[in-house]
């Protein structure tokens, strides 16, 4: 496909990494911040192409992983309702709450169903004016115009039986986190190509030089990943800070002002909690006050919910990058993609779900 | 989650209002809402993320950047003996 196969070209690959090999002098850490590009490095290899001095450590932008106990909690209580059909992305159906998960109540007769669009829920509440049709809004900045054309949508259609259950999440206060976090290791990061796609790399520069880090605003393919590496080095080498723009075929620094502001129009800043992490302030998004009809914690009361996390996680740490995944005592044995734990098991684009996806088990990598 | 595919447009059209595209992944015909992506017309590539377009594919810059990468080292390799002589 036009625009994907020639950045997953192997000869390609090889020049850029031979540049990469040619520049680096010392040791340096980087993040990846996005899961999409977790997954293409485990999936490609592309960290086993690097020298041995340049480490990638995982970070926290799955959205589906660090969509907190709460929220999944508050979704099972809603899903179970009689009345309710519940629309999700394919990608929550499996993630664990304290006591189940989306599938198993649906195998247990809850009306859960998978939509590939936000405004699928909407036609579907349409369609069926005698239930409620309710919409687990999560994602990052990428996904925040999306479902915020939902909700502006119904209240302009004026679909009355549907609603939001959102947990939305910002990227800027979590690189923020990381880069406080004690123990911190990262000196650099790929940034999130499609995060920027929508948001523009303004709020980048003023992190970058906040916290005199570079920051490469990278895309998602093999090739994409180690021009970010090559930049993010180089930066590094020459001791620079700032932001470079690796996926300038789609990202601009102005970002989409269009989606801004229709993001700006339905949702507002909040504090808001991540899982394996804990709170951090204002890197959520929630429904604006004059949207709060569309709010399905108010139409269904589930405010208060005690939640339980398996105390063997390790999720937290991996998803700040101080530790990975075969680090984690249940890694491939009590926790698997199957079975997931935590965090980072539930979601492809999780760490240790794409370590354990592509065979990345402990014994191989101790050898390594 | 964050996954988001660039697709040829093949047809604009409107639904209640809203500015909507049927968008060609190399082969694969789905339907994206175009409505915060006024520039993007026929033939154009769009970045589509769970069925909402978030920007056009700049051609230029595609070009740009590839070249740039596929050129890397070109210097390097011309010192490499040929195995032939």
């Amino acid at each position: 496909m036009k625009y994907l196969d020639e950045y997953r070209d192997g000869q390609v690959a090889a020049k850029i990494r031979a540049e990469i090999e040619r520049t680096v002098t010392r040791p340096w850490t980087l993040m990846e911040i996005c899961g999409g590009q977790t997954h293409s490095i485990v999936k490609h290899g592309v960290d086993r192409m690097l020298p041995p001095s340049v480490e990638l450590v995982h970070g926290p932008g799955c959205p589906v992983c660090v969509t907190p106990l709460e929220q999944i909690d508050k979704a099972h209580a809603i899903a179970r309702q009689p009345n309710v059909t519940f629309t999700s992305f394919g990608d929550m159906l499996r993630v664990p709450g304290s006591h189940t998960d989306l599938l198993r109540l649906k195998s247990q007769g809850a009306d859960v169903r998978i939509v590939y669009a936000p405004l699928d829920a909407v036609r579907l509440a349409q369609e069926h004016p005698g239930r409620e049709v309710v919409f687990f809004a999560i994602g990052f900045e990428t996904t925040a115009p999306a479902n915020a054309l939902a909700v502006t949508r119904a209240a302009a259609l004026g679909v009355k039986n549907f609603s939001m259950l959102v947990s939305h999440v910002l990227v800027p206060p979590a690189i923020a986190a990381v880069l406080e976090a004690p123990g911190n290791r990262v000196q650099g990061f790929l940034g999130p190509g499609h995060v920027c796609t929508v948001v523009g790399y303004r709020d980048y520069e003023r992190l970058a030089d906040r916290y005199r880090v570079p920051i490469v605003i990278t895309g998602f393919e093999p090739v994409d990943i180690l021009d970010g590496v090559l930049r993010t080095v180089r930066l590094l080498e020459s001791g620079k800070v700032g932001v470079e723009n690796q996926y300038s075929r789609v990202v601009s620094r102005e970002g989409n002002p269009a989606a801004q502001r229709l993001v700006a129009s339905a949702f507002e800043v909040c504090d808001r909690k991540w899982r394996g992490i804990g709170t951090i302030p204002r890197s959520g998004l929630r429904l604006r006050p004059e949207h709060e009809g569309y709010d399905a914690e108010r139409r269904f009361a589930v405010d208060t919910l005690e939640t339980a996390e398996p105390s063997v996680c390790i999720s937290g740490e991996i998803l700040r990058g101080l530790k990975k995944p075969h680090d984690c005592p249940a890694f491939g044995e009590a926790c698997t993609p199957a079975h997931p734990l935590g965090a980072t098991m539930v979601s492809a684009e999780g760490a240790c779900a794409a370590y354990f996806a592509y065979g990345r088990r402990r014994t191989q990598e101790m050898s390594r | 989650m964050c996954l988001a595919i660039p697709g040829k447009v093949i047809e604009l059209y409107e639904d209640h209002g809203l500015r909507m595209a049927r968008v060609d992944f190399g082969g694969t015909v789905k339907k994206a809402c175009l409505e915060q992506l006024p520039e993007a017309g026929v033939g154009d590539y769009v970045l589509v993320h769970v069925g909402y377009a978030l920007s056009v594919v700049d051609p230029a810059e595609a070009e740009r950047t590839y070249r740039f990468l596929e050129q890397l080292g070109q210097l390097d390799e011309l010192d490499v003996p040929e195995e032939s002589t």
